[in-house]
């Protein structure tokens, strides 16, 4: 009996009603999966993030030659170091940053980087060189070498929108999810038993399959105290800290914020984005510190690509390249890590990358996990001291 | 039309002809007009089985309608001027101004969905959703409501017509401009993100192109614009850049319109909208070297789209018994294609086009500029549910209701449809821009809630209204019509005895009826 049917024999199981809420399901290999009991938040910054205007290179006379218009005032922004200052809607997140839980990445990318919206995405998310195609989410992969445990609620939940992304192909149990209450009150209306004669049926029928199995597990109703913002991230991330709140486990959510995709007015939109992202982390941190499960998360941002450093006429800035990532946690080493942008000569052009997004992952992988970054990236890449024991 | 494309092509009028004189049957008739409209009527099908193939699809191609049966909002309509609010205005105007812009957003969608349960030719409206997923615009962006709704009008005029006009013509639409930033991009101060796109997603592909490119042929397209009060293309000369540019190896003082005949140049367009037209309607896996044929004739035909069409829904594939049921149906097709083989019409479709964003599909509203996904991507756990949801309220209400079957809204007769004045009406769902999301999930909850309800859908009578001489036979009739497969479901499900209600809830549950 291989992992796909113990999950469909699980199911069955499930949808004859033999199985009631809060019972569990016996699987092997819970020991196994262990590592994934350290959970993995990713924060997709859809559409682009403008890095340097995320952390600022205050001091750098280039940045106020490119940025006639974008450049955020000295006297505005919240001085870090020497050279480096945050964009003043970040200042939800200074109180992590004091306790050092906020490791800063700055010039995230990777070589010869492509500029449109869906294949940089693309190359993030299967965790390819930029001219290599791969079918299956870089988690994904993770997760068929070393599985979840079958008693996991699901492998991943997408919070909001339904790309799988990191998660997608591979036969991972994922679950998109906007409101748990609803989910587990839709979910009767699975039916996961059936005939698979197509290829799009039995996407369907393992679909239903995966909701019997999410929804026996979920609890969507744990009492936070944590106050989450009102807005659609905040929401998205009270979803997060309920999911994560139940025992049975998820070993990665992923939620998503944007459009970062400024190509025209990007001052205001930018700080509204920013605002809401710090605000909505600082409340993740808060919720999961009530539940006694922040030490035992990592958080991490990423987005397709940065822009350009040089602003355009429209008051805003183009398709870029490397870009600021963060990384925060109740084991996060905090600090700045990578190299700040050299503005001398970039002229039209875009930054070269100081840390490799696979750097990012093989952290993740064997760092958090504990598992074999090599084998999923297909490549050894330096893990980034980011994580304290 | 037909004929002298099959002059064109020897070969595969074979094929086509090898199967002049068979009647495609009802299985058939179902597999091409839910393939190419919204799930069918008895009556459709009726209509469609005694056709040979050629015959079938020169009747689904053969409509000449390129406008919609249902008038739209007046808000959509009228010649006054747009205004948006300018540089310095109020807060207060500024909010008056989106609200009248939501408002307005909200009585197109249901305008769009009330056109697509009520229309003669499913195909006009699906090759307008087909290019309104392929020439991008949302209104997140574009917000001023009438914009969109003009760019809907283009897509339709050229849904079946010839894709270098419609490429043409939807580089050159107001809400394409804003979308893409066109407006911004000028002599000295390029904005790329339309020419990319335009290469990248509209006509070339991924892959065909420079990042040189790219930079020149923005450079091209500097000086379209906007004027600001009526909303319509100007050429502004003095902000185009008049200069020498390099595009694909070509070397000219290019403007816009002859970068798009550039792009139009390379065969790579065509296969790329063939491929795309192949996922739409045919299979999920495109044949590499039947897209190049057709492809190829394509162009040659002066991009005709029905030639295209035509190739495509007369090939083997298309017809191949392994393609029933292999689609996935997007839900504006799970929505619209309910009510229409259900034959149910809402007085108001607004809340329907809600129900549609709600599986994942917000007309005028992609998520991006490669716009929905589709195919598998629309089912997730969340989707599904959502997509269950819906025809498990639509055959609740018989059962909650009893009283509600004498006020029937929808058709007496199979097939017909009761006759309405062809106006949208005023939707029943108002948004308020202070709503939180919560209050108006709720709102919008409530008024779906009252539109199935109002829709006094009736099994009893839907059931007995179909062909067969026995309960048993019309409900074989049932199955046929609204399931691309038998079943998936368990025997258990389908017992015998269950009342009406229990039989078409339970069929419309099944996992296959979520294919085309």
């Amino acid at each position: 009996m291989n992992r796909r049917d113990v999950v469909k024999a699980g199911a069955a199981a499930l949808a004859f009603g033999t199985l009631g809420r809060g019972a569990s399901v016996a699987f092997a290999g819970v020991a196994e999966g262990a590592a994934y009991r350290n959970l993995l938040v990713l924060v997709e910054l859809k559409g682009g993030n403008d890095g340097l205007n995320t952390l600022v290179p205050i001091d750098d006379p280039g940045y106020a030659r490119l940025r006639p218009k974008l450049a955020i005032a000295r006297d505005q922004s919240i001085r870090l170091s020497d050279r480096a200052a945050l964009h003043p809607s970040l200042a939800a997140l200074l109180p992590l940053w004091g306790r050092r839980e906020l490791a800063i990445l700055q010039g995230v990318g990777y070589p010869e980087p492509n500029l449109s919206h869906f294949r940089s995405i693309e190359i993030w998310e299967t965790a390819s060189r930029s001219d290599q195609l791969l079918a299956d989410g870089w988690l994904a992969r993770a997760f068929a070498r070393r599985p979840v445990p079958e008693s996991f609620a699901a492998d991943g939940v997408v919070v909001g929108g339904n790309e799988l992304g990191p998660l997608a192909g591979g036969g991972t149990r994922t679950i998109a999810l906007a409101n748990p209450e609803q989910f587990l009150r839709r979910a009767k209306l699975a039916a996961p038993s059936g005939e698979r004669r197509n290829a799009a049926l039995a996407h369907i029928l393992k679909t239903e399959g995966d909701i019997v199995q999410a929804a026996a597990h979920l609890d969507g109703n744990h009492p936070f105290t944590t106050t989450f913002p009102t807005s659609p991230f905040g929401n998205a991330v009270k979803t997060a800290a309920r999911v994560v709140a139940n025992e049975a486990g998820v070993a990665v959510v992923h939620l998503s914020l944007g459009s970062f995709d400024t190509h025209a007015n990007q001052a205001a939109t930018h700080a509204r984005l920013l605002e809401d992202l710090a605000r909505g982390l600082a409340a993740l941190e808060a919720a999961m510190r009530e539940i006694g499960r922040w030490d035992r998360t990592l958080v991490v941002t990423y987005a397709e690509f940065g822009r350009r450093p040089k602003e355009n006429l429209s008051g805003g800035t183009d398709h870029g390249t490397a870009s600021v990532q963060f990384a925060l946690g109740g084991r996060v080493a905090g600090g700045l890590y990578g190299a700040a942008p050299s503005l001398d000569r970039v002229g039209d052009g875009n930054l070269a990358h100081a840390i490799d997004f696979r750097q990012v992952y093989a952290t993740v992988l064997d760092g958090w996990w504990t598992g074999d970054s090599r084998a999923v990236l297909g490549a050894r890449y330096e893990t980034l001291p980011i994580l304290r024991a | 039309m037909l004929r002298s494309w099959s002059r064109a092509v020897p070969i595969l009028a074979c094929a086509s002809l090898a199967h002049a004189g068979t009647p495609i049957g009802d299985d058939g008739a179902r597999h091409l007009l839910a393939r190419t409209g919204f799930s069918p009527t008895a009556a459709e099908i009726a209509v469609y089985a005694p056709l040979d193939r050629p015959a079938a699809v020169a009747r689904a191609l053969g409509t000449g309608r390129t406008t919609t049966l249902i008038q739209a909002p007046a808000a959509l309509t009228d010649a006054s001027p747009i205004r948006p609010p300018r540089e310095g205005a109020s807060v207060e105007e500024r909010k008056a101004f989106a609200q009248e812009q939501i408002r307005a957003g909200i009585a197109m969608r249901g305008w769009w969905l009330a056109e697509m349960i009520a229309t003669d030719a499913p195909l006009v409206e699906r090759m307008t959703l087909f290019w309104h997923n392929h020439f991008v615009s949302s209104q997140q962006k574009v917000r001023v409501a009438k914009l969109m709704y003009r760019q809907n009008v283009t897509l339709r005029e050229h849904a079946l017509g010839d894709f270098r006009a419609l490429l043409h013509a939807a580089s050159k639409d107001a809400a394409m401009l804003v979308y893409l930033d066109g407006v911004r991009n000028r002599r000295g101060a390029p904005n790329e993100n339309f020419a990319r796109e335009v290469m990248e997603l509209f006509t070339l592909g991924e892959g065909h192109y420079t990042e040189d490119d790219v930079k020149e042929a923005a450079r091209a397209f500097s000086g379209w614009s906007l004027d600001r009060e009526s909303g319509t293309f100007v050429f502004r000369r003095a902000l185009h850049d008049a200069g020498e540019k390099t595009v694909l190896g070509r070397t000219g003082r290019f403007d816009g319109d002859a970068v798009l005949d550039l792009l139009l140049e390379r065969p790579q367009t065509a296969e790329h909208i063939v491929a795309k037209l192949w996922r739409e309607f045919v299979s999920p896996d495109p044949e590499a070297a039947a897209v190049r044929h057709i492809a190829a004739d394509f162009r040659r035909s002066g991009y005709r789209i029905t030639v295209a069409l035509a190739h495509l829904l007369e090939s083997d594939a298309f017809w191949s018994p392994d393609q029933r049921g292999a689609l996935v149906k997007s839900p504006v097709e799970l929505v619209v294609g309910t009510l229409r083989s259900l034959e149910v019409v809402p007085d108001d479709a607004t809340p329907f086009a809600f129900a549609a964003a709600g599986m994942g599909q917000n007309l005028f509203s992609p998520p991006n500029v490669k716009g929905w996904r589709g195919g598998d991507a629309w089912i997730d756990a969340s989707s599904l549910l959502a997509r269950k949801q819906f025809v498990e309220t639509l055959a609740r209400y018989e059962e909650a209701r009893p009283g509600m079957r004498a006020t029937v809204a929808g058709a007496d007769a199979m097939g017909v449809r009761p006759a309405r004045a062809l106006l949208a009406p005023q939707p029943t769902i108002a948004i308020d821009l202070d709503d939180d999301a919560r209050a108006r999930q709720t709102r919008i909850a409530r008024a779906l809630d009252r539109a199935f309800r109002e829709l006094g859908f009736s099994a009893t009578r839907w059931l007995g209204s179909l062909p067969g001489d026995t309960p048993a036979a019309k409900r074989r009739s049932a199955q046929a019509i609204l399931l691309p497969l038998p079943p998936a479901g368990s025997g258990a499900t389908f017992v015998p005895d269950a009342d009406a209600l229990a039989f078409v809830r339970a069929t419309l549950l099944d996992p296959v009826y979520q294919l085309k």
